[in-house]
């Protein structure tokens, strides 16, 4: 049996006449997810991606679950295309097809859509004829029009009749790519790899920027830190990441500014030193993973602060969830266990014993002006370590 | 091997021989990349490294994600693992489990434990086929039930199972009922697909398939809670801790990557095959595998004689059988006595087992010992 995935895009319908280009956004990344799984044909029509595997070896299981990733598809199902445009051939193919949903079910409804007019039955005898055949081969089911556990789907189309059941629900969202660039701060932590999703989920494709401080971070949280955008490239697509050398300026920051300010004049390096990356690899906003009042580097004077270290818009699509709704999200997109692995990252080398919760910007800016991180920016920035991500299945 | 000098070796599914390139990795890893996965120090990280290789290794025969699949000292540990552990995990509601009556000892004894504490179990026996059927298996599931428990591959008769088929009915029967199905000797041999199956937990082993003894793995799906058999450490996320076995664990992965399941199973068919009609010209031989057998291991009686017997007497002429299943030594085997074999078919029953190594001259020299054999003994 010949099967097909039929993907539904969702918000980029409404994107009027740029949804060509939407559209052939969606194809190649879809095609990119599943690169990996053998060859593929991949058509549109009527809002509607076809998905035809051109091989008879590739898994089907794997690539559902690959576009089930792709953002920009709102459903998508897994469908038998029929041997020939016939209601006998529809009737050969759907009672065998849908056998293991039809046998745990106890009612069902068969629903049809003739978009070919040319197809001798109309829609209401198409649900009656195949009913008429599922019960008789499945005399323990019932038709439930309102609430079926089974809904059987049969569609005619201009390329061909193919049934499917209950659609899935694919990841909503935006085509990653159709929104620009951004930069994400990524530290290992649960919620930097959430913020990242959901702002990919947006539209954007993502630059991820990690600082890393050596010998008082390790080469394993780095590593961690691999690990997780390669989970979250499976939504994202494939990214660079870019570490960014952090010893100096951490050393310099615990030798040369006031222990109280030690967080948030840091977390001021690195947007700026994020927004100069940013620049250079055509992103247009930064994305951090910040939620308010989680630390003290997350109150309303702590990102006041942060937020005059950058021009470049910020994004913090975390700031009004609690823990638990970001946890939630990291367990869906598979990296909260990954981000719970316990390696120090640079937020928690030299962590002032009370940090200050309502900093006052006029005095942050004049100890780090004091200090001097001038040269040791320029310095790191000439040592970045670039690293392509690809997502991991 | 098959090919090693005049040693004519039948019994892989009691164990192989460790591939080159798996023992390589072996010792490799005992003298250079010797360092403990934990070990916060490169040293420890190079080890991680062979371990996560190791791990999606194993993943990807399964096509599973490689963070659910945990390592354990074998076939043994992850069949108790799977049954304890799902067992405990809901003992207060569910108190049944399922299994076939062919099982493996590992599955067989922990049942027999867990009945001894107060767990049902219900052992559900082949039909005349060899196999159990999904109908059979369903019907006994019941809403306390927590665990179906069904080999993919039987040890002793090469029966295939309807797994995937069982599985789908005892889901239907009961969706919160965990599934296992112990494919170890199924392992490289059938295309073992957690999904296609639909199983919860699956466990396989390394030295079936050309890697070490003392190895193997259990996949455990993504959110099914089981209750550890150990404690102690962080390692295999604390669900089976203590210093993972990198030497055997990372040359498992070696053997997983050698796989190759369609050509081996080409070659080992016409073995098969081969040896069938082989066997078939001695007078007095029967054969005891079911038709839709896995072609890696065959079962047959030769006259009268008694299994042991024959297989020393093959021994002296370097062609190494099983009688039964080499855990079973000396007890009459509860899988032919399930077939309903006579007893005199069941006593004198002997199980030849192939690899990729075996040749048709392992054959001729098992047919030409057999033949010997039933003249030579048959008089005594």
């Amino acid at each position: 049996m010949k099967e097909i995935l039929l993907l539904k895009d969702g918000e980029i319908v409404l994107k009027g006449l740029n949804r060509r280009q939407f559209e052939d956004v969606l194809k190649k990344n879809i095609r990119t997810a599943l690169y990996s799984l053998g060859r593929f044909e991949i058509t549109s029509a009527q809002s509607t991606i076809c998905v035809r595997p051109l091989s008879e070896d590739v898994d089907l299981d794997e690539a559902c679950e690959r576009v089930g990733r792709v953002f920009g598809i709102v459903s998508y199902s897994r469908a038998v295309l029929c041997e020939e445009k016939t209601m006998d051939a529809v009737i050969a193919a759907a009672p065998v097809y849908l056998e293991k949903q039809l046998r745990a079910a106890k009612t069902f409804k068969v629903e049809a859509k003739r978009s070919d007019k040319k197809f001798p039955l109309k829609s209401p005898e198409i649900c009656r004829e195949l009913g008429g055949v599922i019960l008789h081969e499945y005399p323990h089911l019932r038709v439930d029009v309102h609430q079926p556990d089974v809904t059987v789907y049969v569609e005619i189309r201009d390329f061909g009749a193919y049934v499917h059941a209950d659609a899935i629900r694919g990841a909503g969202g935006i085509p990653v790519g159709t929104g620009g660039k951004a930069a994400v701060l990524i530290s290992g932590g649960i919620d930097s790899p959430v913020a990242a999703y959901m702002m990919a989920k947006r539209g954007l494709r993502l630059t991820a920027v990690h600082f890393a401080s050596p010998p008082y971070t390790s080469r394993r949280a780095e590593e961690k830190v691999v690990r997780l955008l390669q989970k979250v490239s499976r939504y994202a697509g494939p990214m660079t990441m870019i570490t960014v050398p952090f010893t100096a300026l951490q050393e310099k920051l615990r030798d040369d500014c006031p222990e109280e300010l030690f967080t948030i004049i840091m977390r001021r390096l690195m947007m700026q030193m994020t927004e100069r990356i940013a620049h250079d690899y055509d992103c247009a906003a930064l994305i951090t993973g910040e939620s308010l009042g989680q630390v003290a580097s997350q109150t309303i004077g702590a990102l006041n602060c942060t937020d005059d270290a950058a021009d470049m818009v910020v994004f913090r699509p975390l700031i009004g969830m609690d823990k638990q709704e970001i946890i939630d999200i990291a367990y869906k997109i598979d990296t909260y266990e990954t981000s719970i692995e316990p390696y120090e990252d640079c937020c928690t080398v030299f962590t002032p014993k009370h940090p200050r919760t309502k900093p006052i910007l006029k005095f942050v800016r004049e100890a780090q002006e004091r200090a001097g991180f001038e040269p040791l920016i320029e310095e790191a920035l000439q040592n970045l370590k670039i690293t392509q991500i690809t997502p991991e299945y | 091997m098959g090919a090693k000098g005049l040693e004519h070796y039948l019994d892989n599914s009691a164990t192989t021989a460790v591939s080159a390139a798996a023992a390589d990795k072996a010792y490799q890893i005992m003298t250079t990349v010797y360092g403990n996965p934990s070990s916060l120090h490169s040293k420890g990280m190079e080890a991680e490294h062979e371990l996560t290789a190791a791990r999606k290794a194993v993943a990807s025969q399964l096509k599973v994600s490689a963070d659910e699949v945990f390592f354990t000292s074998g076939g043994t540990e992850a069949n108790n693992t799977a049954l304890f552990g799902a067992a405990y995990a809901t003992a207060r509601t569910r108190r049944k489990i399922i299994i076939s009556s062919v099982e493996h000892s590992s599955v067989l004894e922990a049942a027999k434990r867990l009945e001894d504490e107060g767990f049902t179990v219900e052992r559900i026996t082949p039909q005349s086929d060899g196999t159990i059927h999904p109908e059979d298996v369903a019907a006994a599931v019941d809403g306390s039930t927590a665990l179906v428990s069904v080999m993919l591959v039987n040890n002793e008769t090469g029966a295939v199972m309807p797994v995937g088929d069982i599985f789908a009915a005892v889901k239907a029967a009961n969706p919160q009922t965990l599934c296992h199905t112990d494919a170890v000797q199924a392992f490289g041999k059938l295309p073992v697909r957690a999904r296609a199956l639909d199983a919860d937990i699956i466990s396989v082993s390394g030295h079936k398939v050309h890697a070490p003894k003392g190895v193997g793995a259990l996949y455990v799906k993504k959110g099914v809670r089981l209750v550890p058999r150990q404690y102690g450490g962080e390692q295999e996320k604390r669900f089976r801790p203590g210093t993972e076995n990198l030497p055997a664990i990372a040359a498992f992965g070696v053997a997983c990557g050698e796989f190759d399941i369609e050509g081996n199973r080409e070659r080992v068919q016409r073995l098969n095959a081969y040896a069938r009609e082989q066997l078939l010209q001695i007078d007095g031989v029967a054969l005891n595998s079911p038709a839709n057998a896995l072609p890696y291991v065959l079962n047959f009686s030769a006259g009268r004689v008694r299994s042991e017997t024959m297989l020393h007497f093959l021994e002296e002429r370097d062609v190494f059988v099983s009688s039964g299943s080499a855990c079973a030594k000396g007890k009459p085997s509860h899988v032919l006595s399930a077939l309903g074999l006579s007893r005199d078919r069941a006593d004198s029953a002997l199980r030849v087992s192939f690899s990729k190594y075996n040749t048709a001259a392992d054959i001729d020299a098992l047919c030409e010992g057999i033949a010997a054999g039933l003249r030579v003994l048959a008089h005594r």
